[in-house]
């Protein structure tokens, strides 16, 4: 068993170096002057990420031999499963539109993804009863897959957004683009923070009364906040600078909220690294590069073509089916759980997205900007609601 | 305003934008669809005569077209989509602690920011009458809104002809016009009819059409949002809907509510299995259990005898009862009868079922004058003893406290279970009381010679049920599945029609989809491949 | 050609209020559904259910409620485990003798599981009227009681005249008494 799960998570390495090399192919295409003249640089792209796409599958069934119950029962499983729907949904649009520039922008957010992923951890979990269902797989997958077919959407939308905002002047759509990319830079952040101080095996510990119990709480990264009225155990440890406030109750209260605020401000100092670097906005230094590449009328249909398709499978996936389980588990199909609520806003969302897009006219920059929120959203759903709004789907 | 007669000859219904049948831009009316000094016509809901845009003179006219408004339905469903993000922040009321006042429990646990949530009721969020109102209107929304817009569309599409006005092809977005005396129009058909166009003429004009059940995705999959939501309305009438909750004991044999009495549940026991790194089968999960630190649930189960009522139902009246099925509720696997199903939902573990108890020398533990056991959900009077003593209860406290210095019982089940026993030695030596407790061990008088000490005891398990009637899940699922239908066939068909019109030297080509321009457009060159027509223009990619 | 327009004017106002009246009164019909589910309790003035219960220390002999058609019944849900209930015992078996001359049967529903802890209360309290064991609480359920102590009084119609959550205090317990008494 124990080689199995070591082979698997090979090759989950594997898939991530091969989207990654997929990635500067796809980057080399823009090197093409004429619009799409030479494919060599694209085909190798797309092939690589299939071999990717392939071997990340054999990840995925290894890992399911290895635990006996689909690997996506736990936030790292799920994580890089949607990585993995994200590079398969990018797969088939391609298919259908062969967009290069698609590739340079949606394997890197599968990489971002599937590296989020193994922040958390890593080893296979014991299911739960109400876990115990095949409808655990079918739900899962099948909302896993509309998430990624829905996130190609974003992609598709922040090319057409990079490539169009008007930056000779700062707007509200310059600024938020910004942002946008800062938030991006936050996500390399964390990863890079955890994972470097992972390796160097940091660690600092407090005791803190928890619910009236004094209990040992234990930080990965310095603690800038500890925990309200914690004691720092650990000798040579960093004092925090203030502690966190009372009202955040939970173990892990005070931890996530120190993760958090410095991955804000790793983020801060990736972009203002970056802007001082370049000189101007990140999206005004982009845009250059997109500007004769990209057709924006094209990258406009991906990104609705992909809220077509993306939204009847979410639908089925993370409301259908994941009501006939809740009606098998849980005696009622629906319970107002905080992730079925943002299901559920998901589901508004991109249904006012379509009604806003066929019946009042709403395409190019409002359209692309709406595909940024929606995958605001279903980040939000991943993240946010499985790490800070607790309940029944709470992986973590 | 009447109806109008096209130059065409079609009679229009009043607020046609576009002639139904030639589709040439209706004067006067093209601000309905915003087409004035517009290069290209808003093909929405092709030109037809909406009504809402049309009549609005009462009261009942007003209403009916606020709700029709695509504006508003997407204004209610972003309302609905930021109080369901609000109603989030916290924890709703049910899963809350039970047996806590919710509006101190919203004060003490998140300050002001609680209080502020439970004054404005977002506690209860999802079963308050405004939100509810905001799903209704939604409901509303979606049928007069599909009603509107379904009819006129029906009928346009049943009645337009292949001929269009000239008008109406120029200011098509996909446009073109091939100047050649060879147009191969045979060709041009076989591709249509390979690509599963269907095919209309008229005078030499071809139009050639696809998919035009794509259009009525949209109203389908409102229908079945519509039954979806009927369906939900229907949990309120009780013969549709029960939901009913009840503990059994092992060993205990309980009438299940909302059955009406008419059927019972035995208990016959309760299984909690958790996952053990030990285990060979359980191994894989090793990292992950000492990760966890306690134990990991694998099985929650209970094994049970339903049973069904036979003697004329009298509630409180000893029952009758039949065996109706011999089975287990586990979690994801229900038990179903008649019309009932009952979930495993909940358990407590351990509660005190027998006690026995010892009687020895005050002194010295290890004398033995007798034991007894008593079955704490029937304990007896008194209990004598082989040696000749005899044990009388005077006081049973199941749940025993201190209150004001005297024990009293808090509930009738025997979770902390105390006694007051009266012990008679055999040789009519004077009788002896004490209390005994879990913890406690009193001497009455302070001068006992015996004492009676607790040996041993039993447990058992309890199990929680949820018990279920649910008709409306036929008619929400049908909801479902219409809903899925609709959506399917709507966004993974495109409509797609194509138009042809000969001219003197050369046809003119126009084409029409209502999604996925760049893909009409590849198609199209396929279908003129090899007939001399040429590749038509994108107008609005040309305009930027 | 005007009258048309005009019968067609009259025939869409007509649908659309319809309608619109159908879908109003759906949406009340939930809203109202939806308030009324938290407190949903045997009301005043309806028929009390019937039951069948035994009696305590009588040996198995059992009492229903409907072979006391014509009196007037107070029944009163309560255990010993409960401390308010001990409260107006005295003042039931206080009122008892005189009301049951007039016509009135009380009739105490205890929710207690041991039969022990109950006959120990009996004989402590020296309670003359009927005690009634309803040991899974069967009939509680039947009339939607959540909370003890509750007293229901039903005339001699069988209709439920008052119901009381809480305890009780003498002079109410008296004058809810008075209200059944028969009519001669």
């Amino acid at each position: 068993m124990g080689d199995l799960s070591a082979i698997s998570g090979n090759l989950l390495y594997a898939a991530f170096f091969l989207y990654l090399i997929a990635t500067f192919f796809f980057g080399a295409t823009i090197r093409d002057k004429k619009r799409a003249k030479s494919r060599t640089a694209g085909n190798i792209g797309i092939s690589i990420t299939i071999l990717g796409f392939i071997t990340q599958v054999g990840y995925f069934i290894t890992r399911w031999i290895a635990s006996h119950h689909a690997p996506v029962s736990n936030l790292f499983e799920y994580t890089t499963f949607f990585g993995m729907m994200l590079v398969f949904a990018f797969i088939v649009l391609y298919f259908i539109y062969r967009v290069d520039l698609l590739g340079l922008f949606a394997l890197p957010i599968a990489l971002l993804i599937i590296a989020f992923a193994s922040m958390f951890p890593t080893e296979i979990s014991p299911l739960v009863p109400s876990l115990q269902s095949h409808w655990l797989y079918i739900h899962v997958t099948t909302a896993s897959l509309g998430q990624g077919i829905l996130s190609v959407s974003f992609v598709a939308g922040l090319i057409y957004l990079i490539s169009q905002i008007d930056q000779s002047k700062t707007s509200k759509h310059t600024s938020w683009l910004e942002f946008v990319i800062y938030t991006i830079a936050a996500v390399v952040a964390f990863i890079v923070l955890s994972s470097g101080f992972s390796a160097l095996n940091y660690q600092s510990v407090f005791q803190a009364p928890i619910e009236g119990q004094q209990t040992e709480i234990t930080y990965q990264m310095p603690a800038f906040i500890g925990p309200a009225d914690g004691d720092l155990v650990t000798e040579g440890a960093m004092q925090p600078l203030i502690e966190a406030p009372e009202w955040m109750r939970g173990e892990d209260a005070a931890v996530k909220l120190n993760t958090f605020i410095l991955s804000l401000l790793g983020g801060l100092l990736l972009y203002g690294v970056s802007r001082l670097l370049m000189r101007k906005r990140v999206g005004a230094f982009l845009q250059p590069m997109l500007r004769k590449k990209v057709n924006p009328e094209l990258v406009d249909e991906v990104s609705y073509r992909a809220v077509a398709i993306g939204f009847p499978v979410f639908t089925l996936g993370a409301l259908i089916f994941a009501m006939i389980w809740a009606q098998q588990a849980w005696d009622r199909f629906w319970g107002w759980d905080p992730k079925e609520v943002w299901a559920l806003i998901t589901f508004f969302f991109y249904a006012a997205y379509l009604h806003l897009r066929l019946s009042r006219g709403w395409h190019g920059m409002r359209s692309a900007w709406l595909a940024v929120g929606g995958f605001g959203i279903i980040m939000f759903n991943l993240i946010a609601v499985n790490l800070v709004i607790s309940g029944l789907h709470s992986y973590a | 305003m009447n109806e109008i007669t096209c130059e065409c000859g079609h009679v229009n219904p009043e607020g046609t934008v576009l002639c139904e049948a030639c589709g040439k831009p209706i004067e006067g009316n093209q601000h309905i669809n915003g087409n004035e000094d517009k290069k290209l016509l808003n093909m929405r809901y092709d030109g037809s005569a909406r009504r809402s845009q049309t009549y609005n003179r009462t009261i009942v006219d007003k209403v009916w077209n606020f709700f029709s408004s695509v504006k508003v339905g997407v204004w209610l469903i972003v309302l609905t989509l930021i109080a369901s993000a609000v109603g989030t922040i916290l924890p709703q009321e049910m899963y809350i602690p039970p047996n806590v006042d919710p509006a101190s429990h919203y004060r003490d646990q998140y300050g002001l920011l609680g209080q502020i949530y439970y004054q404005l009721g977002f506690h209860n969020l999802f079963s308050s009458w405004w939100y509810m109102l905001l799903i209704a209107m939604i409901g509303i929304s979606i049928v007069i809104a599909s009603i509107d817009r379904f009819f006129p569309l029906y009928k346009t599409l049943k009645k337009q002809k292949p001929k269009r006005h000239e008008l109406f092809m120029k200011k098509q977005r996909i446009f073109g016009v091939t100047e050649a005396d060879q147009v191969d129009l045979e060709l041009y058909k076989k591709n249509l009819k390979k690509r599963r166009f269907k095919i209309y003429e008229q005078d030499g004009h071809i139009l050639a059409e696809k998919n035009r059940f794509a259009r009525w995705g949209p109203y389908v999959n409102h229908i079945g949002l519509i039954i979806f939501l009927v369906g939900s309305l229907l949990r309120f009438v009780p013969a549709f809907y029960i939901d009913d909750f009840i503990w059994v004991r092992e060993g205990e044999t309980a009438m299940i509510p909302g059955t009406e009495g008419q059927y019972y549940i035995k208990n016959k026991d309760f299984i909690l299995e958790t996952y053990n790194e030990d285990d060979e089968t359980d191994a894989r999960f090793k990292e992950a259990i000492q990760k966890q630190g306690g134990p990991i649930p694998k099985t929650f189960q209970t094994n049970a005898v339903i049973y069904e009522r036979t003697d004329e139902i009298i509630p409180g009246k000893e029952p009758e009862l039949a065996e109706l099925k011999d089975t287990q509720a586990k979690m994801n696997h229900p038990i179903k009868f008649d019309d009932f199903a009952l979930y495993q939902a909940s358990y407590q573990l351990n509660e005190f079922k027998e006690m026995t108890f010892k009687i020895h020398d005050k002194g010295n533990e290890d004398t033995n004058y007798g034991e007894f056991t008593v079955d704490l959900s029937d304990p007896k009077n008194e209990y004598t003893l082989d040696s000749g003593y005899r044990v009388e209860i005077d006081n049973y406290f199941p749940e025993y406290e201190m209150q004001e210095g005297a024990p009293v019982s808090v509930s009738k089940y025997p979770k902390n279970p105390a006694f007051v026993f009266t012990l008679y030695p055999p040789d009519s030596q004077e009788a002896e009381t004490s209390f005994l407790g879990i913890g406690a061990n009193v001497d009455a008088s302070g001068e006992n010679d015996y004492k009676i000490g607790l040996v041993n005891f039993d447990v058992r398990d309890v199990t929680g049920l949820t018990v279920k009637k649910d008709h409306t899940l036929p008619l929400i699922a049908l909801g479902g599945a219409i809903f899925m239908i609709g959506v399917i066939q709507g966004m993974y068909w495109n409509h797609r029609r194509i138009w042809l019109q000969p001219k003197e030297n050369g046809v003119w080509i126009a084409g029409h989809t209502n999604k996925n321009w760049y893909a009409l457009r590849q198609e199209i060159n396929k279908v003129i491949s090899g007939t001399h027509i040429q590749e038509p223009r994108d107008q609005y990619e040309k305009k930027e | 050609m005007k009258e048309q327009t005009l019968k067609k004017k009259r025939k869409r106002l007509v649908f659309r209020t319809v309608i619109l009246a159908v879908m109003a009164g759906l949406v009340i019909f939930a809203l109202i559904s939806n308030a009324k589910e938290e407190n949903s309790v045997i009301a005043q003035g309806e028929q009390a259910p019937n039951f069948q219960l035994q009696k305590f220390g009588s040996g198995g002999e059992t009492m229903a409620l409907d072979d006391l058609k014509g009196k007037g019944v107070m029944v009163n849900f309560w255990a010993t485990y409960c401390g308010p209930c001990k409260d107006e015992m005295p003042y039931m078996e206080e009122l008892y003798p005189e009301f049951r001359e007039k016509g009135v049967e009380i009739l105490a529903v205890n929710l207690d599981s041991t039969e022990l802890v109950v006959q120990n209360f009996i004989d402590q309290y020296n309670l003359s009227f009927p005690v009634l064991q309803d040991k899974n609480g069967q009939v509680m359920d039947l009339y939607n009681v959540s909370n003890l102590p509750a007293t229901l009084f039903i005339n001699s119609e069988g209709e439920i005249v008052e119901k009381v959550i809480g305890p009780l205090t003498l002079s109410k317990l008296e004058g809810h008494l008075q209200k059944i008494v028969p009519e001669e």
